[in-house]
């Protein structure tokens, strides 16, 4: 049934970006603060109040339009778009439909399949809404704010992408590129980055699309995934029983693993776009965009290029340290402060990325400081732990950011090299594995191997692993 | 006189524009927005074609302000006018999503 | 001291500084006047006895230590009820905002409180400045103190009825289609509509953002020039607002030999009362005499520029009304099933029918499959209009004709016939489509004794030209009657 049918999927994208104030006013637009304490007439709606543009709101989206290979509109306008809803204080949003600021851009992106470019319609600005939050005891809602006039791209791709794999390495690209620009965090479970799929099905061959149903509430790529998934089956099955799809948006209840329709015969659908008369058109120059060209960060590519070049990482290290952009910062840290680069390397590739998967959590939560990997680093260059003592050392410092002399020093894992008293336990293990010294002489390799690992046991693995090897072929 | 405004009409702009009319009103409201029109209907004489519209009197643009937080705390007196407040939030009726 | 009242805003202010009067003398001169009158004309919807004595207080202080020597130190003036007043209800003539109380002032009440002023009460008006009259206030109709039995004109019609009747020594208003200048007219006062983006929006409640524009109603032209700079301030807060030269009380001089005047036929045509006609001819002649060049010219377009005018202001109005919902501020109704049901219950109860019929008529000429036909169209006729009136300010450095087709109707009359009353913004929307300045000034009375006003209008920015002549004429004298 499914091999009958073309999946297509165009997506809305929308970031917030990473100002300090908000789009039209001076209020803050920090994270988790009490409920209406980051609001002021402009964002609340008030009578009167007047909005005013926020010039980084407009850089931040021409930089990541000139990122994404969009044209950037030399003459751009807002325009309201009409609505009835209690997170939106003025029952209309301010955002951009005729003149967005920028268009026909594309990312490309490769899987399996090969190199596809995904085409980005346009990029436009727009102001978030407040937050609703749902009182089963009282059966009311309240209203928060504090996010009414947080400032948003949104980013219209062209129905350019037909499975969940290509969906999720374009939004992986996506997110990595504006990462890069520091134009935002690009967080999906703290809604910093909020996918909405728009999508169809036809039956294959024929070339008309299909009625497609938009999808919101998506906050994890693993919930995207499963959407699409569930969506493009819901809409097949239909067409099979010969019903219609209605054109709707739907919210998926990742829970329960499935999506509802959101419609009400409240909802008109119809905006009433129509020019922002308190806003003054923005007129954009040849010499604006090349200083934004000019102050952009460096992106993925050309910190690639450079970790190799600079410090002589091979380019397979170089490759999985800027596929997290959280990771360079660390990287770049700690060798800013005396780490040598292969070895910060070899942590993050491997301990760290280990320990990430194991705990089903994002680069982005990563939490310690790169000061103490260094130091880890250097107590092991030294001499001071062995390898064993720093993968256990790393873990703490992983998770709770100890600092690693103090903690080695505390806890006495210091390697231990003094001959003397490590011939004390080599002839107890010996004395306690005769079968194994007796298999060692009759020529068995690997019995060695098992004696050390006897004496590291007895030492708890503080042993200098080379002086114990000496030490016991002296004493076979 | 062209009828254009029919009673699903009249329920869409309420809808629209979130007004409740009884049927006496919406009969008055459907003759005040016909007369309206046929009103408006005077500019369709007028040939427009070349002409660009203009949704401003003034020509100037890029006015912006810069990214910086200017605004403290005013949570009290935005919240002096609401008619429903619990723990510092604007109450409503449920909403879903 | 009887005669208090019937100073000018500048006169009184040089004679509270002079010391001859104090402060408190002149606040409670018009107090003790509002309450003797206001039952009958109804000009204001609050008024703020105590908070105009405290400021008297603050004020005397100032100006005895020698603080404060501005042209309206210590002038009692009244604010339309739309423009914000911390602290003072704001309702904008509606039931929807009936208890509202703004946290901040409008940027043009507070450079008049630094200047010294002081707010005296909150003006009627038509709801949320829709309407001609004054009529549409949910506190009930402001009644023209010239005859009680005639509207004041509107929707600044309390501000032109406070002035007019001597309830305050000026008063502000907001012109979006002519709300200033046609209520001056029909008061016998002087009104002003600026440049658009001449005094800061911030803090004026939108009706149409693109179309409205604060302006002051005052006794005397000299008054008008006075307060005009003070008010007239680059505000960063509102995106419309430039910087400019705001200089109009050096203009005041009665020189106006070879000044080109242009006067559109148009205007002169169907419609227009004979007695108005007769008094602006007479205003003309008079200007004539003082060396103007006067030349009737066609303006042309006239049929189109109401029909565009109500569909550029009912559509913005429509987005602008949208957020009185009941759930940030003013009145909620009492009961509701949901969300929707509390939105439309809400909205209904607390707008009247002209504010409604307006939002019904906005959101569908927005709609999918009329915006084309209707919004745009407006705004491309907008742009003829703009294209008529560049040509003819290449040629002249005034426009001047009337304000309004009559002098003002009877109550209840106009309510009756909506399309009536829209007609009779023919002459006073076309400054508003295109954003030029307008003053409405006195120029005589008809056989009833009702005041009929000369329309001024200049290019954008110059409301220097229109001092001029607006003084020359005030100084000329006598006011011509029909």
């Amino acid at each position: 049934m499914l091999s009958k049918y073309d999946v297509t999927i165009g997506l809305e994208v929308h970031v917030e970006l990473a100002t300090k104030s908000k789009i039209f006013c001076g209020c803050s637009t920090a994270f988790g603060a009490k409920p209406n304490t980051h609001t002021c007439p402009v964002c609340i709606g008030m009578p009167g109040s007047l909005p005013v543009l926020n010039k980084k709101v407009l850089e931040y989206a021409m930089a990541v339009g000139l990122a994404t290979n969009c044209d950037i509109t030399r003459f751009s306008k807002f325009d309201r778009k009409n609505y009835f809803y209690p997170d939106n204080p003025q029952n209309y949003q301010i955002s951009q439909l005729y003149m967005p600021i920028c268009r026909n851009g594309f990312v490309e992106i490769n899987t399996c399949a090969g190199n596809k470019k995904i085409g980005i319609h346009e990029i436009h600005m727009e102001e978030d809404a407040g937050k609703l939050i749902h009182d089963e005891i009282t059966g009311n809602s309240y209203v928060d704010y504090n996010r009414s006039g947080v400032p948003l791209i949104e980013i219209v791709t062209e129905p350019d992408m037909s499975s969940e794999v290509e969906v999720v390495t374009f939004l992986e690209k996506l997110r990595l590129i504006i990462q890069y620009l520091e134009a935002s965090d690009c967080k999906l479970n703290e809604g910093s980055m909020r996918v909405d799929v728009n999508l169809s099905v036809k039956k294959r061959g024929e070339t008309e699309l299909g009625t497609r149903t938009e999808m919101k509430n998506l906050n994890s790529f693993k919930a995207i995934t499963r959407a699409i998934e569930n969506e493009a089956l819901r809409q097949i099955k239909l067409l099979e029983k010969g019903e219609k799809i209605q054109l709707e948006t739907r919210r998926w209840d990742d829970v329960k693993g499935e999506s509802y329709s959101m419609r009400s015969k409240e909802d008109a659908r119809d905006y009433r776009y129509f020019p922002e008369p308190d806003i003054m058109p923005i007129v954009i120059s040849n010499e604006w965009i090349n200083d934004i060209k000019y102050k952009q960060p460096e992106l993925r590519d050309e910190k690639m290029q450079r970790y190799i070049r600079e410090y002589s990482i091979p380019k397979y290290d170089a490759d999985i340290i800027t596929s997290i952009k959280h990771m360079t910062v660390i990287f770049e840290k700690a060798v800013e402060l005396g780490g040598n680069p292969k070895k910060v390397s070899n942590y993050l590739m491997g301990e760290t990325m280990r320990l990430l998967k194991e705990r089903n959590m994002e680069a982005e939560d990563i939490s310690f400081s790169p000061v103490n990997l260094v130091k880890l680093i250097k107590l092991v260059d030294e001499g001071v732990i062995n390898g064993t003592t720093a993968k256990e050392v790393f873990e703490k410092i992983f998770n709770e950011d100890i600092e690693p002399i103090e903690y080695v020093e505390k806890n006495n894992l210091k390697m231990q090299s003094d001959e003397s008293w490590l011939q004390t336990v080599i002839e107890q293990v010996i004395a306690a594995n005769n079968q194994s010294v007796c298999d060692y002489k009759n020529g068995k390799e690997r019995a060695l191997g098992f004696l050390i690992g006897q004496i590291m046991k007895e030492t708890k693995g503080k042993a200098n692993p080379a002086v114990v090897k000496k030490l016991l072929l002296e004493n076979l | 006189m062209k009828k254009r405004i029919s009673n699903e009409t009249i329920e869409y702009i309420g809808i629209l524009s979130k007004l409740e009319l009884d049927e006496t009103e919406k009969e008055q409201a459907v003759s005040d927005i016909e007369m309206m029109l046929d009103f408006f209907d005077k500019m369709s004489e007028l040939d427009t074609e070349d002409v660009a519209p203009m949704s401003h009197p003034m020509a100037n643009n890029n006015v912006f302000r810069e990214d910086v937080v200017t605004n403290g705390d005013m949570r009290e007196d935005m919240l002096k006018n609401a008619p429903m407040v619990l723990d510092g939030m604007f109450g409503v009726p449920k909403t879903f999503g | 001291m009887d005669n208090i009242l019937e100073l000018s805003a500048v006169g009184l202010s040089e004679r509270i500084k002079a010391g001859d009067i104090k402060v408190i003398d002149a606040v409670n001169a018009v107090i003790e006047h509002i309450e003797n009158v206001d039952d009958t004309f109804n000009s204001f919807i609050t008024i703020d006895k105590e908070y105009a004595r405290i400021r008297a207080g603050e004020v005397q202080a100032l100006i005895d230590a020698g603080k404060l020597d501005s042209k309206l130190a210590g002038v009692p003036f009244a604010v339309k009820d739309n423009i914000c007043t911390k602290g003072i209800r704001t309702t904008c003539g509606s039931k929807i905002l009936n208890n509202f109380v703004p946290t901040y002032s409008a940027l043009a009440v507070t450079l008049l409180e630094n200047a010294g002023a002081i707010i005296i009460g909150k003006a009627n008006m038509d709801e949320f400045a829709m309407g001609s009259t004054s009529e549409t206030s949910a506190y009930g109709a402001v009644k023209n103190p010239n005859n009680i039995k005639m509207v004041a004109g509107g929707s600044s019609g309390g501000s032109a009825s406070a002035v007019a009747a001597n309830e305050c020594f000026f008063a502000l208003g907001s012109d979006t289609g002519g709300s200033v200048r046609q209520p001056a007219s029909h008061c016998g006062v002087v009104g002003m509509k600026p440049t658009y983006s001449t005094v800061s929006r911030y803090g004026l409640i939108a009706f149409a953002s693109s179309l409205d524009q604060i302006g002051p109603l005052c006794k005397n032209v000299t008054d008008m020039a006075a307060v005009m700079e003070v008010i007239s301030v680059y505000d960063e807060k509102d995106s419309t607002s430039v910087k400019r030269d705001s200089n109009y009380l050096k203009h005041l001089n009665k020189d106006i030999k070879g000044l080109k005047i242009g006067v559109p036929k148009e205007y002169f045509q169907k419609g227009l009362d004979g007695e108005v006609k007769a008094c602006i001819q007479n205003a003309i002649n008079k200007l004539e005499d003082m060396g103007a060049v006067v030349e009737e010219f066609e303006l042309g377009l006239m049929e189109y520029t109401v029909p565009a005018y109500y569909t550029i202001s009912s559509a913005e109005a429509s987005s602008n009304l949208a957020r009185y919902d009941g759930i940030k501020y003013g009145h909620r109704t009492d009961k509701y099933e949901d969300l929707h049901d509390l939105y439309k219950k809400t909205r209904s109860e607390g707008f009247g029918e002209e504010v409604k019929r307006r939002i019904m008529v906005g959101s569908f000429v927005l709609s999918e499959g009329y915006y084309d036909e209707y919004y745009i169209k407006a705004l491309k006729i907008r742009t003829l209009i703009k294209e008529r009136f560049d040509k003819a300010f290449e040629k002249y450095d005034v426009i001047i004709g009337p304000v309004t087709p009559t002098t003002a109707p009877s109550l209840d009359a106009s309510l009756i016939s909506p399309m009536k009353m829209y007609l009779s913004d023919i002459y006073t929307v076309p400054a508003n489509l295109v954003g030029i300045p307008a003053m409405s000034v006195p120029c005589g009375q008809d056989s009833k004794g009702m005041p009929v006003g000369l329309q001024i209008m200049a290019n954008n920015f110059r409301e220097d030209k229109i001092f001029s002549i607006a003084f020359a004429l005030e100084q000329s004298g006598g006011d011509g009657n029909a």
